[in-house]
């Protein structure tokens, strides 16, 4: 291919021509191009510098940037700068500013923390925190619980009682909650009665000649039901027994089924198997007071209190 | 085979420094006024006092802290964000209206890269001279003037540029105190950090990179070509006038008249090179529209200089449209507006900035997020009544505390619970948290679909603002 083929007389090619007439410019970068890549080797030895760099056997170069915290022990801690000891002074710088929030919580009385505006919102927020870390996982994100296993905590219904002091007790000692298996010691019959009895307590569909068995027999010394439930059915609040006269329902999952032999045979089967599964964990020496005192007022507030 | 050109040429292409002549004219008064009132917005606001009663009395601070941005009388939250949003797609909308009737104004005459290395050029034509003299001292070895005169010029724009920064962040903090603080090293880190990356991208945008920034860093010069139309006014030369016949020549004598070049179909254009000299982004615009013209319009001004000494009449680099230049008999050139596209940038840009307005004039002294609590969406209690909960956030954008009364419409008074916050009193840029739970009969609240919530600042009945919520029953499907 002769020379005056080649495109282009004023923009130099490398001179190559492939199949012909394919060239290639010759164009030189513009030299900031080439200062810019300076600047990064600039930037890198600068880096190497403040951050840590080189591995020396086990230990490493530091770097000239150092991470200062206070740890929860008041004692000031030094690093050369690393991600961990980033967190661990975020934590510590976070915790400080929550301390003196804290010991408002310690210094006043329940009714002073929920008649106050600023703390009531510091209430709303940290227990919720608390709540998901250390009560969510049997008592869901939101109290709801769930039917047949843990309680329901928004609604008013409090097995130990809804008061400030009650619920921190409940939170300090824990609770556990046992019902005999009656299977043992009445008739498949009598629990069929009893049964009914309770569903027509709640104003739920029964057969009224086995209820009014059900009722005696809920008062007899034959199965004694009223040995913890109480004569009038509404429970009691010193042991934790549940009223069987509203309309919530912990144990028998009644609401899972629209139909009334449904509902019934959920009871009975409480009845006769009992249970032994209400176990509620003791939180003190786990949270500091202040926490449980922070989820005492948040749980009073999911359920309204008593 | 190699042909051993890259040892001619070298790997990397050095910057051809451009050495602009000054000039006067239309356009030159245009750029030095924006130049001279941005610069007086831009440096002295921050000094602007303004009276507060709960913050630092500076006109515009924005409060990074705080989280809140002062404006004169108004305060913008985070809440606001709209605003920016929509400012920002103003903006947007704007500059492509405006790219589509004259071009490229915001390059040429407003940006602040062409603002600063404007003042830059300033600079170095007061301390260097004019362009013959900065070329010699450019060419001459570095001796005694060469240093002292380069030097002041580089130490002049690192001044420029580090006042530049220090302006830019005495808008985050009270300005008087900032700048004593700064300067005695009781400022904050990220002051300095700031101050010293703004003085050095400063200094090297506007005193050494300068038209690069403009060819090689900015995209807006590379999709111009999708904003202009045929109509866009531009810079342009006027090539059938300029060239005529035999193309442009020099004012030698026998073709220094009108009618002398006419005769021997010369061209207006007496290559004076006048326009390139004056072009900030060293280019020859007779070689046509072109993306690296910033539409300065500086070399207009240069060449209607020449054109008056010659008593030729002016215009021969104009404002005019691709369309017309191109007319069998060109109109005076003018803006044309009556295009699709342009119409519709306007209806927008009035549409965006009416309710940018309308929202700004109308913004309630309090924000308010109500929010239904999912976990459960109902309670069934223990007489069968179901009970749904609210979470109530009202954050007080007034300058003093104020109390909130909180009431609800569409179910009955009782059904609302507040607990101990019926009314609650909210510091000034606080948020304020209240729990409300409703409480309706199984048969109400199978009727309810949801009811609103009332939100009355106390003392200003005017200012109540209502939120519908959603109420929630067993066996009701949302």
């Amino acid at each position: 291919m002769s020379e005056q083929k080649l495109q282009s007389q004023t923009v130099q090619t490398t001179g190559h021509a492939w199949d012909g007439d394919l060239q290639e410019y010759n164009n030189p970068l513009p030299v900031w191009w080439v200062y810019t890549f300076y600047a990064t080797v600039i930037f890198s030895i600068i880096y190497w510098v403040i951050y840590p760099s080189w591995p020396i056997g086990k230990d490493w170069i530091g770097g000239l940037s150092k991470i200062t915290y206070v740890n929860s022990a008041g004692e000031t801690r030094t690093h050369s700068w690393n991600t961990r000891a980033l967190l661990l002074k975020d934590l510590n710088q976070a915790a400080a500013e929550q301390k003196p929030y804290f010991d408002k919580v310690s210094s006043m009385s329940y009714e002073q923390i929920a008649k106050d505006p600023e703390m009531n919102g510091f209430i709303l927020s940290a227990g919720k925190a608390l709540f998901a870390d250390n009560c969510a996982p049997c008592h869901q994100a939101g109290g709801q619980g769930v039917v047949a296993f843990f309680p329901n905590l928004t609604d008013d219904d409090w097995l130990y009682g809804g008061s400030f002091d009650k619920i921190h007790e409940t939170l300090m000692g824990g609770r556990r909650g046992y019902m005999p298996a009656f299977s043992d010691v009445l008739a498949g019959e009598q629990i069929d009665q009893l049964a009914n009895y309770v569903a027509k307590l709640s104003g739920i569909g029964h057969d009224a000649t086995k209820a009014a068995a059900g009722d005696v027999l809920f008062h007899s010394e034959t199965a004694a039901c009223y040995y913890c439930h109480s004569s009038d059915a509404r429970g009691r609040k010193d042991i934790g027994a549940p009223n069987l006269t509203d309309n919530i329902w912990l144990w028998a999952n009644v609401p899972a089924t629209d139909a009334a032999e449904g509902k019934v045979a959920a009871i009975r089967s409480v009845i006769a198997n009992g249970l032994n599964k209400g176990v509620m964990p003791a939180w003190a020496g786990r949270l500091s007071p202040e926490q449980i005192k922070v989820l005492t007022v948040y749980v009073h507030e999911l359920g309204g209190g008593q | 085979m190699q042909t051993g050109l890259e040892d001619q040429l070298g790997l990397y292409q050095k910057r051809i420094p451009i050495f602009t002549r000054s000039v006067k004219g239309r356009f030159r008064r245009f750029k030095t006024s924006v130049l001279v009132l941005a610069y007086a917005i831009y440096f002295l606001l921050p000094w602007l006092p303004w009276s507060r009663l709960d913050a630092p009395a500076q006109a515009v601070l924005f409060d990074l802290p705080g989280r809140r941005f002062l404006i004169f009388g108004l305060t913008v939250y985070p809440q606001d964000v709209i605003w920016l949003a929509l400012l920002l797609f103003i903006a947007a909308i704007l500059l492509f209206f405006v790219t589509g009737l004259v071009g490229r104004a915001f390059c040429g005459y407003f940006c602040f890269q062409t603002l600063w290395t404007d003042f830059f050029i300033w600079i170095e034509h007061a301390i260097q001279g004019e362009r013959p003299a900065r070329v010699r001292l450019y060419r001459q070895p570095w001796n005694r003037e060469k240093v002292l005169k380069i030097g002041s010029t580089h130490a002049l724009w690192l001044l420029a540029s580090f006042w530049t920064g220090l302006t830019f962040v005495a808008y985050f903090a009270y300005a008087p105190q900032l700048v004593v603080a700064f300067f005695t090293g009781q400022a904050a880190a990220a002051a300095y950090i700031t101050v010293s990356i703004l003085t050095l991208s400063t200094y090297a945008a506007a005193g050494l990179m300068r038209e690069q920034i403009c060819t090689y860093v900015c995209p807006y010069g590379r999709f111009q070509s999708v904003m202009y139309e045929a109509e866009t006014l531009a810079v342009h030369y006027d090539a059938r006038r300029g060239e005529a016949a035999h193309g442009r020549a020099a004012a030698r004598a026998g073709q220094r008249t009108l009618a002398e070049r006419r005769d021997k179909g010369l061209g207006d254009c007496v290559d004076c090179g006048l326009c390139v000299q004056v072009c900030p982004v060293g280019i020859d615009i007779r070689d046509g529209l072109q993306y690296k013209c910033i539409s300065c319009g500086l070399c207009i001004d240069a060449c209607n200089t020449i054109m008056d000494s010659f008593s030729f009449p002016r215009g021969l680099i104009r404002y005019d449209s691709e369309k017309n230049l191109a007319a069998a008999t060109p109109a005076a050139p003018r803006v044309q507006w009556k295009r699709l596209k342009t119409v519709g940038y306007g209806v927008a840009l009035i549409l965006m900035t009416s309710y940018l307005a309308y929202s700004i004039g109308t913004r309630g002294s309090f924000d308010r997020a109500v929010n239904q609590i999912r976990q459960p969406l109902y309670v069934v209690l223990s007489n069968g009544d179901i009970r749904n909960r609210y979470q109530i956030r009202i954050t007080n954008k007034a300058g003093q505390d104020q109390t909130y009364v909180i009431s609800a419409r569409g179910i009955p008074a009782n059904a609302l619970d507040l607990g101990n916050f019926r009314e609650i009193t909210v510091k000034p840029g606080h948020s304020g948290l209240v729990q409300a739970s409703v409480r309706l009969a199984p048969a109400l609240a199978a009727q309810t679909q949801g009811f609103e919530l009332i939100i009355t600042p106390s003392g200003k009945g005017a200012e109540a603002r209502s939120e519908s919520v959603r109420f929630d029953s067993p066996g009701k499907r949302p």
